[in-house]
């Protein structure tokens, strides 16, 4: 079966999560929800180094992508971010692996299932909602 | 179509050439064999159907009810008979009593803007089960809305069945008029008690209208032997096309509703001050219908009552009871929804995968299942899930399509494992 998009980087940080949880104390947050399946995804973002922490209630498609987002943007400028989020998205939607996005292309595969781009997308809105609105 | 050939475990039906008859299951799936397990979402095509369709555009076809040439008259023949068609199909007591519509969801529409404005009262209440699709909960919160009728919320089981010891509560007021209720869920493919409900609701003073969506592709259903008040179905669900639905409701209650929509074809004069309305069942068809569509559930029908549902019945149960057997195999696999009187929809969720990543993966297998809420977000809550993957069965399904579904599921739990 092609599974490729399931490889281990993905399985493995749903299963595993390292950035996952609810801190006590944060300056932003940020939600992001699919009505049509129900997941939905909470951000924590403490401005000082940029550290991120997620909540997330979804596919193991939408809580890798929370993950690797919340390491990928550690120690990151607002600016930076965006234009971060701006190549990721480009990747899950053309497949093309993009050196500057690092671990986050191990979400590249999702491109070939156009109903679960959304999933990867997800949290990279939620992040977005948090920076912008917090 | 049901031959002499007896496949080892399907005694009753001939399943090879009944494949022969939906183009589409011939078909591969990112290059592997397709598996539909869907059905319940919408059913694939025979070839009687598609041909029937096909024959009127080429050879039949003109607006229905309006023409004095003899196109418009052949094609109004061709439509009239799928009414006579589907009442006797549903054991109507008279043809007038069939109200075309789009699918189920316009149909239970239909009543609740028309029977629910006129005839129920603001005060009344409307009974749903918690195991509703949306197709029949939000059209009575809409009317809830702009009526002030109160809308109630009849309990499950824990194994999916309808609790009557919450029905007792819910009707014991006596407000509620009207109690709208599945004859199979889509979820948890649990069958009600549809000649015990209608009882029960007759007794109270109340009437019965019954999603038949998903049943009436696995059952015989006589809205007369049930008594049921109003019955709903979609032409899709049943082999038939998109786009064409029917409501079922007993004569003196269809002559009593006033119209849905306004136009052609359901008055029966107009002036510029005002217009009388036409007789059902032409009253609630406003405008040209979906004339080909029809014809396609007509031959639906044809196809359905050529294999039998003596056949299909059968054939669902060991379709039903192997799909059973062998997920509860599967380590880590639950299946939602435990009654006894239940069909060919299964909805299981799988520890530590999300119901969308088993979809997604069994995809890649070629294997088409649902994930999700299934139009039943409430239900969700209910069952304690957020969503689920579900495999619905037709009559062109295979054991091995299930033994199929099985081995996908165990190759995704070792990638999760
Ligand atoms: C139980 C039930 N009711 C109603 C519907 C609505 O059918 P349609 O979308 O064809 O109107 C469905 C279809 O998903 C269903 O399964």
């Amino acid at each position: 079966m092609n599974t490729s998009l399931y490889q281990n980087a993905v399985v493995e940080r749903s299963r595993h999560p390292r950035f996952a949880g609810h801190p006590a104390v944060f300056d932003l947050h940020g939600r992001g929800a699919n009505p049509l399946c129900g997941d939905a995804v909470d951000v924590f973002v403490t401005r000082e180094g940029m550290h991120v922490a997620h909540e997330s209630h979804g596919c193991a498609i939408m809580t890798a992508s929370a993950d690797l987002m919340a390491g990928a943007v550690a120690g990151k400028s607002p600016e930076e971010i965006a234009a971060l989020r701006r190549s990721f998205e480009t990747t899950v939607k053309t497949g093309r692996e993009n050196p500057e996005l690092g671990e986050l292309n191990a979400l590249a595969g999702v491109s070939e299932f156009a109903s679960r781009i959304r999933c990867a997308t997800l949290p990279w809105s939620a992040l977005a909602e948090a920076l912008d609105h917090g | 179509m049901v031959g002499e050939t007896m496949s080892a475990t399907l005694q009753h039906i001939d399943i090879a050439a009944i494949r022969e008859d939906f183009p589409i299951l011939s078909q591969q799936v990112h290059g592997k064999t397709f598996v539909y397990l869907d059905s319940g979402a919408s059913a694939q095509k025979p070839r009687q159907v598609i041909d029937a369709m096909s024959y009127v555009m080429e050879a039949q076809y003109a607006n229905v009810h309006r023409g004095l040439h003899y196109m418009s008259e052949k094609t109004s023949d061709a439509y009239e008979v799928v009414r006579d068609k589907v009442a006797a199909f549903i054991n109507a007591g008279s043809r007038d009593e069939i109200v075309f519509t789009r699918n189920a969801t316009e149909s239970i529409n239909l009543v609740a803007y028309t029977y629910g404005r006129t005839v129920l009262k603001p005060g009344d209440a409307v009974a749903v089960s918690q195991m509703e699709h949306h197709a029949n909960l939000v059209p009575w919160q809409m009317l809830r809305d702009a009526h002030g009728t109160e809308l109630r919320i009849i309990k499950i089981t824990d194994s999916g069945e309808i609790d009557f010891n919450s029905m007792e509560e819910v009707f014991a007021d006596g407000k509620v008029k009207l109690l709208a209720i599945t004859q199979m869920s889509n979820v948890l493919g649990s069958y009600t008690p549809v000649e015990r409900l209608a009882k029960f609701a007759h007794e109270r003073g109340a009437k019965i209208l019954l999603d038949g969506s998903q049943a009436i592709v696995h059952r015989k259903v006589d809205v007369q032997a049930i008594d049921a008040d109003f019955y709903v179905f979609s032409g899709h669900k049943l082999y038939g096309p998109t786009g064409i639905g029917v409501l079922y409701a007993k004569a003196e209650l269809l002559e009593a509703m006033p119209p849905f929509l306004g136009g052609g074809d359901m008055i029966a004069s107009v002036s510029y001050e005002k217009s009388t309305w036409a007789k059902p069942p032409h009253r609630f068809e406003a405008g040209t219908p979906a004339i080909i569509e029809t014809i396609g559930l007509g031959a639906a029908i044809d196809y359905v009552q050529g294999i039998g549902f003596e056949a299909i019945a059968a054939h669902e149960q060991v379709l039903t009871e192997h799909a059973l057997a062998t997920l509860d195999n599967i380590e880590g696999l639950r299946i939602i929804g435990r009654a006894q009187d239940r069909g060919g929809v299964i909805s299981f969720v799988m520890k530590d995968v999300h119901a969308h990543d088993i979809a997604t993966l069994l995809d890649r297998q070629g294997i088409a299942v649902r994930a999700g809420q299934h139009c039943a977000e409430p239900l969700m809550g209910r069952l304690g899930v957020t969503s689920t993957a579900r495999a619905s069965f037709g009559v062109y399904t295979l054991p091995e399509e299930i033994d199929a579904l099985a081995a996908g599921l165990q190759r995704i739990r070792k990638i999760f494992a």
